[in-house]
């Protein structure tokens, strides 16, 4: 059987500019890949170019997922395929409830599927204990789409978003930056939670803080928009060690 | 960013179709016999006449006005008939007289008048061009002193009432376009509600352009007496066409003690295709008086159509503790041109206003706030708050904002919030990564943006309201 996610020397590049220059990623279903890297090593793109982001063009290199080529796909294809990218900066859609634009998306999805669309009350039913996990209570379906949310609401909110949506591969972009410590947990805790043997998480991060709450199978260094090295959860150690210096090295030698 | 968004916020004009049906129609032209002519047709009383003669004197002598934000070639007045009317129709208002097809172009508006299929809660009054056709309702309303029916039977039925309010909050000389109104006024709506009655139901009137080279004017004029409450609505739309009509009207609104007018209008005239040809030049002059104590005064108006807009509903607040209320969502797309706005003129003690806008140009629109906001020296603690939204969608539109505001009061307190936001990438590619297409997203942003208006219009027509702003998608989206 083939992999969930198949990245084969993906370049991109965005205004001119190549960010991406031969990134190579096979992700299987039931695992969680951390990817990490210094600033401007390209993180941020590869996540925002699996989603579909138009400010991105795609200069080089095949990405299949389960089988298809995700790339020939738009942007609301692939989240309706299964495909999620939690946001490092969620966007504020005023005048318009949380509840209101989450049942728009899962409705959205579960047409797609051919699955009936849920009611406001069928809704609400079915994302209580969502909400709950979150340490959240219905209020915040009320309020509008990240709008006069903090920075921690936002990424929470990413994540109960993720939670209803229930994706196959889920693409965490430094969800994890601008949290504290309690809300870092209660996030790595409801995205534990969601790990099951159906789905997948791509976690982009700069830390390794969150790796101490949600253990990867596998940890990649992305440097200079490639992946300069991979191995398992004792590479983000030697990572926390040593910084990205001595890698950044490699890739040039590379 | 947006360089490759082209959106037309409007759906294709649905309304545009044209009633083929036998009008009476008076020649284009206008002089003093036109409007005698007119007046007899009413059956109206001399002092009528006088008023409308004194009006048309008046406008004589004055110049068009040209000082709005908006372009247009000339009009030619001589050139549109004042007069048009279906050569069928009810001597009383009775339905049965109703000529089948207008009863038939009514309920493909979504206004169907027949007894059985009326909308649950709304009373409506259909104007075709120059003549209304029916009021539904009439007795139900009755019951409760209520009168709400033509205004050109209000003349002939009630002219007590009318005489002494009509030209009372917008004189025969206002403005060029109000004074020609007052001069050629064919139909439009009259409602009195008297001492301590809350109507029971939401009172509406459409108004429908169908016939050609015509002009619409009309006139409406709403009295709530001592502690009454009524809501009222205005729809309007008309036929495309490659020529520009003129629509100028009157409104006029009292408010006595305690007595609360709540105004909303949907207008979605013909807004002409998209390189600018047709489409209706919209000037009007919508004005309330809040002459009681604690009287109230919310105009809600969404203007999705035209091809001009010149409209600025406002407030006299006389009465001390008078609110005055003005919610509003104008939308340019195509070659669309809005000037629209509010005036707030206090002048009781303890007046309050709030003006909330919201502009969205798309398209190549061009969309302009103009607010006035004056405080005189009587009005010890007036209060206003003022927030005006822009909304640009593309890079090929603009959005204008002149608010003037004018204290002569110290003791005022003044408030004023604007921004400006461009619908961005980053929000549409958002919402499609949640699932939701180009055409749902920008749907929703524009919708949450309007919200705060569409709360204040009534259940019945923020459904409406939401629906004209379905937004249509031409070209790719990111």
């Amino acid at each position: 059987m083939s992999a969930l996610l198949e990245v084969r020397d993906l370049h991109a590049s965005a205004e001119g500019r190549e960010i991406l220059r031969g990134v190579n990623l096979t992700v299987d279903l039931g695992e969680v890949h951390a990817i990490m890297g210094p600033n401007g090593s390209g993180k941020s793109t590869l996540a925002q170019v699996l989603a579909g982001h138009p400010a991105y063009t795609v200069t080089q290199g095949t990405v299949h997922y389960r089988g298809t080529d995700l790339l020939a796909l738009k942007p609301e294809e692939r989240a309706r395929e299964g495909v999620f990218l939690a946001f490092q900066y969620p966007v504020a859609i005023r005048g318009i409830t949380n509840a209101y634009f989450l049942r728009a998306a899962l409705n959205a999805i579960r047409r797609h599927r051919g699955e009936e669309e849920l009611g406001p009350v069928e809704f609400m039913r079915a994302v209580e204990d969502k909400l709950a996990a979150l340490g959240w209570d219905a209020s915040y379906l009320e309020r509008p789409v990240n709008d006069g949310f903090s920075g921690g609401e936002k990424k929470r909110n990413e994540i109960l978003q993720m939670a209803i949506l229930e994706p196959t591969l889920a693409i965490l972009d430094e969800t994890d930056s601008g949290l504290d410590i309690d809300a870092l947990k209660t996030v790595a805790n409801a995205v534990n939670r969601l790990r099951r043997p159906d789905n997948a998480t791509v976690l982009v991060t700069h830390y390794y803080r969150i790796l101490t709450h949600i253990e990867p199978d596998v940890v990649h260094v992305l440097s200079a928009g490639r992946i300069v090295r991979s191995g398992g959860k004792e590479l983000a150690l030697e990572l926390e060690a040593k910084g990205y210096d001595w890698l950044r090295e490699e890739a040039v030698v590379a | 960013m947006t360089g490759g968004i082209e959106v037309q916020v409007l759906q294709p004009y649905k309304y545009g179709f044209v009633t083929d049906i036998e009008a009476e129609v008076v020649p284009p032209g206008l002089d003093e016999s036109v409007i005698r002519l007119l007046s007899a047709k009413k059956g109206e009383p001399p002092w009528m006449l006088e008023w409308r003669l004194r009006a048309y004197r008046n406008w004589l002598a004055m110049p068009e006005p040209h000082w709005a934000n908006v372009r247009y070639g000339p009009i030619d007045y001589q050139a549109i008939s004042y007069y048009a009317a279906p050569k069928r129709r009810p001597s009383r208002q009775s339905l049965a007289e109703v000529d089948p097809k207008l009863l038939e172009t009514f309920e493909k508006l979504g206004i169907p008048l027949e007894e059985q299929k009326r909308l649950a809660g709304v009373a409506v009054d259909a104007v075709f061009d120059s003549v209304s056709v029916a009021t539904t309702f009439r007795e139900e309303l009755a019951k409760h002193g209520i009168i709400f029916c033509a205004i050109s039977e209000a003349i002939r039925e009630y002219p007590d009432l009318v005489r002494r309010y009509l030209g009372s909050v917008v004189p025969y000389n206002d403005n060029f376009f109000a004074a020609l109104n007052s001069a050629v006024f064919t139909d439009g709506s009259f409602v009195y509600v008297p001492k301590g009655v809350r109507c029971p139901l939401e009172l509406s009137t459409y108004f429908r352009i169908n016939a050609e080279a015509t002009g619409q004017f009309e006139r409406t004029l709403i009295v709530a007496d001592e502690g009454s409450y009524v809501s009222y609505l205005e729809g309007c739309s008309a036929p495309m066409r490659d020529e520009n009509q003129l629509h100028a009207a009157v409104v006029e609104l009292v408010a006595l003690d305690d007595a609360t007018i709540k105004y909303s209008t949907i207008q979605n005239w013909y807004p002409g295709d998209e390189e600018g040809r047709g489409g209706i030049y919209n000037f009007v002059t919508k004005r309330g008086a809040c002459r009681g104590r604690n009287s109230k005064i919310s105009w809600t108006q969404v203007e999705t159509g035209s091809a001009i807009t010149w409209k600025y509903p406002g407030c006299i607040l006389q009465g001390d503790h008078s609110v005055g209320e003005f919610y509003s969502v104008a939308v340019t797309s195509r070659r669309q041109q809005a000037d629209t706005g509010t005036k707030m003129i206090h002048i009781g003690k303890h007046t309050r206003s709030t003006i909330v806008s919201k502009g969205i140009s798309a398209g190549r629109g061009q969309n302009t706030y103009r607010g006035l906001v004056k405080i005189l020296k009587s009005a010890d603690h007036a209060r206003n708050y003022s927030q005006c939204d822009s909304m640009l969608i593309g890079d090929q539109c603009g959005a204008h904002t002149f608010p003037y505001i004018d204290v002569r009061n110290s003791t005022a307190i003044m408030e004023h919030e604007a921004s400006t936001s461009k619908i961005g990438e980053d929000q549409i590619f958002y919402a499609k990564q949640r699932g939701l297409s180009a055409e749902d997203a920008v749907s929703m942003i524009v919708n949450g943006f309007c919200r705060e208006v569409f709360k204040e219009l009534p259940m019945e027509f923020a459904v409406e309201a939401q629906r004209l702003l379905g937004i249509s998608l031409e070209g790719s989206v990111g």
